[in-house]
């Protein structure tokens, strides 16, 4: 393989991870040197902006661009705020963790960059709970990057400050969320916060804040040092870049690669992942972590990049897919799956907090066959009420696209779930 | 102002607000729960959704959050749409998933929000076909109940509580659909304010204690517009009474007064109106010596020797008797033999700032208006404790400052959540100079702590920093003086800046150092001089500071060198403002004293030779004064079946049958308009509310809802006729459900009602805007405005530094919500939770004397010597120590005094 990975080039699995020293050498913090004092902050935004480096926490938001919504220039609110979301609860999801493992002072180095675009002076990694290894050597490579004088006061001795401290998560699905996340950073419940106003623009503490998903900071030094046309050829689609794509569920050889954007999910699932194992056919599944809706076969030709995941219906998410077999039980699949977003319902608005633990109690009576006509419309009704904009935050609406297309795709699944000659419920949302 | 589209037709609105603020305003009927007009919009419930239109040629439309949406030009809304209506009423479906459905049982039946918001979604079957949630309740204390099954998670409890009124201790637990609103384990809520809860909440969880251990359904309360005579502040009230007992005190919205909210004291006090010592008919002593109950006419024969020659008559007025009361007994003895039920002291204090207030170049702002105030220094005063609700508007007040940012952020100030975000915990500037700790001083700038003279030099020393004409502070230390720099700077750049100060300390010097302030205010200032805002004793002691007269040792004195032969003690219980011995010399030289009041004290029954009925609140009409100088009228609620009636209709009844009336008064204008002509300042009195001839469309305003039940049947047990409604001469009111339904003006409303609309959310339509006066102007008159002329001297008594004193300890007065207020310590729920005698002592005083928290000491106060524990702090100065005041069981007269205090 000659494809340039750099995401994953220094990650040796069964191996401590490059320390500074071995980072410096194998070309790493190079972008810092010759970035920090050296561009004009808005430069680099510029940069990211035109390599349309997209939001790898799911949304696949344009980076550059958000970043130049924070406020700049001498007279703005200080200090400025750069949070690592690496609260990494997606179901299916685990992309995040190898980088922090495997190659921590990358992760570091697009914080550097990143906090310096925007001019912030103080960052936060905001790291999942259960992942303890990570915080381990995250730990150990902050040392080390003060040590070489990487993060602190004047780096590069340029007058450019920046702290970096890391916050270990109590450990729920809501702080994930961008706003969540900051009420949690900050102390308080992880309740979502309304937008506008943008955390660009009113974050953490009331600065202006950025909060970025920790693989798409990952991309930021190789941008940096190789520049925009490099990123974009290193994609097969017009979003920038390599991405990293995981497959979870019965397939032969599970597991995590990094690709060019835009690779065919049929050639991940069957080139990397192996194809189902035997014995089991192909029924669907979840591109992007638990919160996107279901591909079918028809979809398999789809490239996995935002734009063309988003016209197949579904979303790209976390690019972490999970495979459906035939063998397991579709309403049972969704059954834990809306169980776990009901338990993780921060219990702010109406529609999450009652609506997803109704659904989970009907998919559980339904599991066992003991649903009731006008279940599965019941259900539609909820997913519907739990459409974008009619929640607070994308948690609901994340619920319901993998529960509204497995209805669509498998109803007869739903439907022999209810047994002939059961009383009828009132029909959802009669008058 | 902006033009917005409502299901087609044009409204011009508020363009500053946001969608669900303005339909309500525009009569609309839009659900909703998480938001209330105090505490802004959060956008948790969901249920306000409404669809809204890009433009004309959007027929499809989006459905948006009306609470979070601002009402922009040219925005298309609509609520009547179909899919809006099927989401608002699926939200409510979801609500109701674990909602007991326990309406026939619920305290909050029949004024519930919760009903009323299902009602109008159209939500009436549960398809929900599982368990429900269940929670386990808390004792939250004396005065409010907690069941927390009924609860929708609306979270409003802990947005007012936290974020209002500075609560710590109620807190959302827990997450998903278990989020449960309570303590972190039983025990009384800790704010002073947690009564509001019962209003805020808009169903049953929590809901007023008091009432359930007298419980009414809400439709059969009859009610009138009252004013809390808890203290000085004025909050309107409602109170609701049945079989002649009043049963519960709910906040009548008032613009610039109390707003939306109350203090626990002015929710919970009323009690003392049910209490078993009230008097209910006149007492006569008899030929034994003897009080008992006599007839009327023997009351009014015997009352008619003895007031035949008035000029042998001395009248003792009372600050929480009303305006009309004190006025007939002034009117009746005469100007110079009228006297005040209260020390020379105080009345001297009341005079001097009603004279600030009247001849100065400074208002007196209202309560509301604190709110918009961007500087706050408190001169003296622990607001909590003295005149509780001045902490809300400070609350408010300091977040004025950070607010400003929001401009740039473009962050509208209805979005609450989102301003809390971005102004944390940032608080503008509040300066404190009190004695001893207070509950403020965690959101204060800077405390300054000294005795009420050190306070007052404070303030002194800030007028001279403002004005170099002011009097300087002779030996001010630098800290001092820095600090005075310091407020004065604030002052000098802050938009509008405020001055609190008041009497609690009794101190003539602090009061006059917030006058200076203020007035040197003002020639720093472009902008005019700072508002005063003084918090007096008690609820209309502003209205006898501008009726006039002095105190009790001036009466003791009158009486004792005079030839009095008779005293009329108007609604005053002496034992609470002088010593015993006071009142027997005193009783011992008048022959006769004729005592009006609602409660007897074994220290006035002993001496008292005829006792008559006082009505208090809730069985008189009349006006008092509040501390912003607002004449308010309050209403008789209900007619007891007793003779209780309104101390100046006995005085005038007693005046006829000893043949001294100054003209006929038939009811409380006549009062009102001879009190008008009599005295300049009450001129307008006669314009506090509608006269009693005042007719809607011919009809009387009724104070029962129209839905008030068993008329026919309240007195069957004794009677099958069904007894004619009680007549009222004094108000447009009737006694009774019949009458005009509709709107009136804010004096006369009894009640917040609207159709759809059961609970006190229906208040919304009856302000001109959200939050704003409410319709065709808020109640009562401004009794005190600034001359408008040149500045008066600046006061210039400045008084010396604290020394301390070897050996010796300088007691201060200390002020309890609970407790220090006579007529609310008589309620139950109140006394279950006033304080108990203690002195409070700096750590390293008490260490002196060997003393530990808790241990007694030895302390003499007024010359009686109490042994009581001892409370460290270490926000007193060394060398004084504090001592609660108006507790009863603990006379404590004259503080601030020096005392010895030893181990006990």
């Amino acid at each position: 393989m000659n494809r340039e990975l750099p995401l994953t080039q220094n990650i040796r699995i069964d191996q401590p991870p490059f320390d500074c020293r071995e980072y410096e050498r194998a070309g790493g913090y190079e972008a810092v040197k010759n970035c920090v004092g050296k561009m004009e902050p808005q430069a680099v935004t510029q940069l990211i902006k035109d390599a349309n480096l997209r939001g790898r926490g799911g949304a696949g938001f344009n980076t550059g661009l958000k970043w130049s919504f924070v406020p700049m220039g001498p007279d703005v609110a200080r200090p400025k705020y750069l949070v690592a979301n690496a609260d990494e609860m997606e179901p299916g999801t685990f992309k995040d963790r190898l980088l922090m493992e495997g190659d921590p002072h990358l992760f570091i180095e697009g914080m550097i960059l990143s906090a310096y675009a925007i001019q912030a002076e103080v960052g936060f990694i905001f790291l999942r709970w259960g992942y303890q290894l990570a915080e381990l050597r995250m730990h150990k490579a902050i040392r080390e990057a003060y040590d070489g004088g990487y993060l602190g006061k004047n780096i590069n001795g340029s007058g450019f400050n920046f702290d970096l401290h890391m916050h270990v998560s109590a450990g729920r699905y809501m702080c994930g969320e961008e706003t969540g996340l900051l009420n949690a950073l900050e102390g308080r419940r992880a309740n979502p916060r309304a937008k506008p106003p943008f955390p660009q623009v009113s974050g953490l503490f009331g600065k202006p804040t950025i909060v970025q998903n920790v693989e798409t900071l990952c991309n930021v030094p190789g941008i940096v040092r190789n520049g925009v046309e490099w990123y974009k050829k290193l994609s097969l689609s017009a979003d920038g870049g390599t991405k990293l794509f995981g497959v979870s569920g019965k397939v032969k050889r599970p597991g995590l690669w990094e690709l060019p954007m835009g690779t065919p999910v049929r050639e991940i699932l069957e080139s990397y992942a192996g194809g189902m194992r035997d014995g089991l056919k192909f029924r669907g599944l979840l591109p992007g972590g638990a919160s996107t809706a279901f591909l079918t076969d028809q979809h398999l030709d789809v490239k996995m990049d935002f734009d063309s995941v988003g016209k197949a219906g579904s979303r790209m998410g976390t690019g972490t897919m999970i495979v459906l077999d035939d063998k397991t039980s579709v309403v049972g699949m969704m059954h834990n799956m809306m169980a776990f977003f009901a338990q993780e319902s921060c219990g702010w608005c109406t529609p999450c907090r009652d609506g997803l633990p109704w659904v989970a109690k009907i998919l559980d009576a339904m599991k066992d066959g003991q649903g009731q006509p006008g279940d599965i419309e019941r259900l539609q009704l909820q997913c519907k009420n739990m459409g974008p904009g009619l929640t607070f935050c994308a948690l609901a609406p994340g619920a319901a696209d993998p529960l509204l297309s497995a209805i669509k795709y498998f109803r007869e699944d739903f439907e022999r779930a209810i047994p002939a000659g059961k009383p009828a419920a009132v029909a959802a949302g009669a008058a | 102002m902006a033009k917005i589209w409502v299901d087609g037709k044009t409204h011009d609105v508020d363009g500053s607000r946001n969608l669900l603020d303005v339909c309500l305003s525009l009569g609309k009927n839009l659900p909703y729960f998480c938001w209330h007009p105090a505490t802004g919009s959060v956008g948790a419930c969901r249920q306000c959704a409404v669809k809204q239109y890009r433009d004309e040629n959007d027929k499809q439309g989006r459905l948006v959050m009306a609470c979070m949406t601002q009402a922009l030009e040219g925005s298309r809304i609509s609520i009547e749409d179909g899919e809006a209506r099927a989401f608002r009423k699926s939200v409510a479906e979801c609500l109701m998933v674990n909602h007991p459905h326990d309406c026939p049982v619920c305290d909050e039946g029949g004024e519930c929000h919760l009903q009323d918001m299902t009602v109008m979604t159209g939500h009436n079957y549960r398809a929900y076909r599982f368990p429900k949630k269940t929670y386990e309740n808390q004792d939250l204390g004396p005065f409010v109940n907690h069941e927390m099954n009924r609860c929708i998670q609306c979270y409003r409890c802990v947005h007012y509580y936290k974020d209002i009124a500075g609560g710590k201790d109620l807190q959302a637990f827990a997450c998903h659909d278990h989020v449960y609103f309570g303590r972190h384990e039983d025990g009384a809520l800790e704010s002073e304010f947690s009564g509001n809860l019962v209003e805020v909440c808009p169903t049953g969880v929590f809901t007023d204690k008091t009432l359930k251990k007298h419980y009414t359904r809400k439709w059969d309360l009859q009610t009138a517009p009252s004013v809390c005579v808890h203290c000085s502040l004025g909050c309107n009230t409602i109170p609701g009474e049945r079989y002649g007992l009043i049963r519960r005190i709910r906040n009548r919205y008032h613009g610039k007064v109390n707003g939306y909210f109350l203090c626990d004291r002015g929710r919970y006090g009323y009690e003392f109106v049910n209490h078993e010592r009230r008097i209910r008919r006149p007492l006569l002593r008899n030929a034994d010596g003897a009080l008992e109950e006599a007839p009327r006419e023997a009351v009014m024969e015997r009352l008619g020797v003895l007031l035949a020659d008035p000029k042998k008559v001395v009248g003792i007025g009372s600050p929480r008797a009303s305006m009309e009361s004190n006025f007939a007994l002034r009117s009746l003895v005469g100007a110079e033999r009228f006297f005040q039920g209260i020390p020379d002291r105080e009345a001297h204090l009341v005079e001097t700032i009603v004279k600030i207030l009247k001849d100065g170049p400074a208002r007196s702002c209202s309560l509301r208006e604190i709110e918009q105030c961007d500087a706050v220094f408190i001169l003296g005063e622990d607001v909590t404790n003295t005149g509780p609700m001045v902490e809300i508007s400070v609350r408010a007040a300091i977040k004025q400052q950070p607010m400003r940012v929001l401009d740039a952020l473009k962050i509208p100030t209805w979005h609450a959540a989102a301003v809390k975000d971005a102004i944390q915990d940032e608080r503008g500037p509040l300066f404190m100079a009190t004695p001893s700790g207070t509950k403020l001083d965690s959101a204060a700038t800077v405390t300054y702590r000294g005795t009420a003279d050190d306070c007052a030099r404070l303030g002194f020393a800030v007028a001279k920093a403002l004005d170099a004409k002011a009097p300087d502070v002779p030996e001010c230390p630098a800290e001092t003086r820095e600090l005075a720099a310091r407020i004065a700077e604030v002052f000098r750049n802050a938009r509008r800046p405020v001055v609190i100060s008041g009497t609690s300390l009794r101190s003539e010097a602090v009061i006059h150092a917030a006058a200076n302030v203020a007035w040197a205010s003002g020639t720093a200032r472009s902008a005019g001089p700072a508002e005063l805002f003084f918090i007096l004793p008690e609820c209309n002691s502003m209205g006898l500071g501008i009726m006039g007269g002095v105190g009790i040792e001036s009466s003791a004195q009158a009486v004792i060198g005079g030839m009095f032969e008779t005293a009329i003690l108007l609604e005053s219980d002496l034992a609470r403002q002088t010593s015993a011995e006071a009142i027997e010399r005193f009783a011992g030289r008048v022959k006769h004293l004729v005592v009006l009041d609602s409660i007897l004290t074994p220290e006035i029954a002993a001496h008292a030779e005829v006792v008559l009925p006082a009505g208090t609140f809730a069985e008189a009409d009349g006006t008092f004064v509040n501390s912003e100088g607002r004449a308010q009228r309050f209403y008789q609620v209900f007619v007891p079946e007793t003779e209780i009636q309104e101390s100046w209709r006995w005085i005038h009844e007693a005046a006829g049958a000893a043949g001294q009336r100054n003209g006929w008064w038939s009811n409380l204008d006549d009062v009102c308009t001879a009190a008008a002509t009599a005295i300049p300042g009450l001129a307008a009195l006669v314009k506090v509310a509608p006269p009693a001839s005042f007719r809607l469309v011919g009809e009387k305003v009724p104070r029962a809802p129209h839905r008030y039940s068993g008329r026919t049947a309240m007195v069957a047990n004794r009677t099958m006729h069904e007894p004619k409604p009680p007549a009222d001469p004094d108000t447009p009111l009737s006694f009774s459900m019949e009458g005009y339904e509709g709107p009136t003006p804010a004096a006369l409303i009894s009640n917040f009602w609207a159709p759809g609309w059961n609970s006190i959310q229906s208040l919304n339509r009856f302000q001109e805007e959200i939050s704003g006066p409410l319709r065709g102007g808020d109640s009562g008159v401004r009794l005190l405005e600034p001359s408008g002329g040149t500045r008066p001297a600046y006061f210039d008594r400045v008084p010396e530094e604290f020394r301390r004193k070897p050996g010796e300890w300088f007691l201060l007065p200390l002020y309890h919500i609970f407790g220090s207020e006579e007529m609310s310590s008589l309620s139950p729920p109140i006394q279950e939770r006033a304080a108990k005698p203690y002195v409070q002592m700096n750590s390293a005083d008490a260490a002196e004397l060997g003393l530990k928290a808790g241990d007694l000491a030895n302390v003499h106060i007024d010359g009686v010597l109490h042994r009581l524990p001892v409370q460290l702090t270490a926000q007193l100065l060394r060398g004084t120590a504090g001592v609660p005041v108006g507790l009863a069981q603990f006379p404590v007269l004259n503080v601030p005094a020096w005392t010895r205090i030893n181990k006990g």
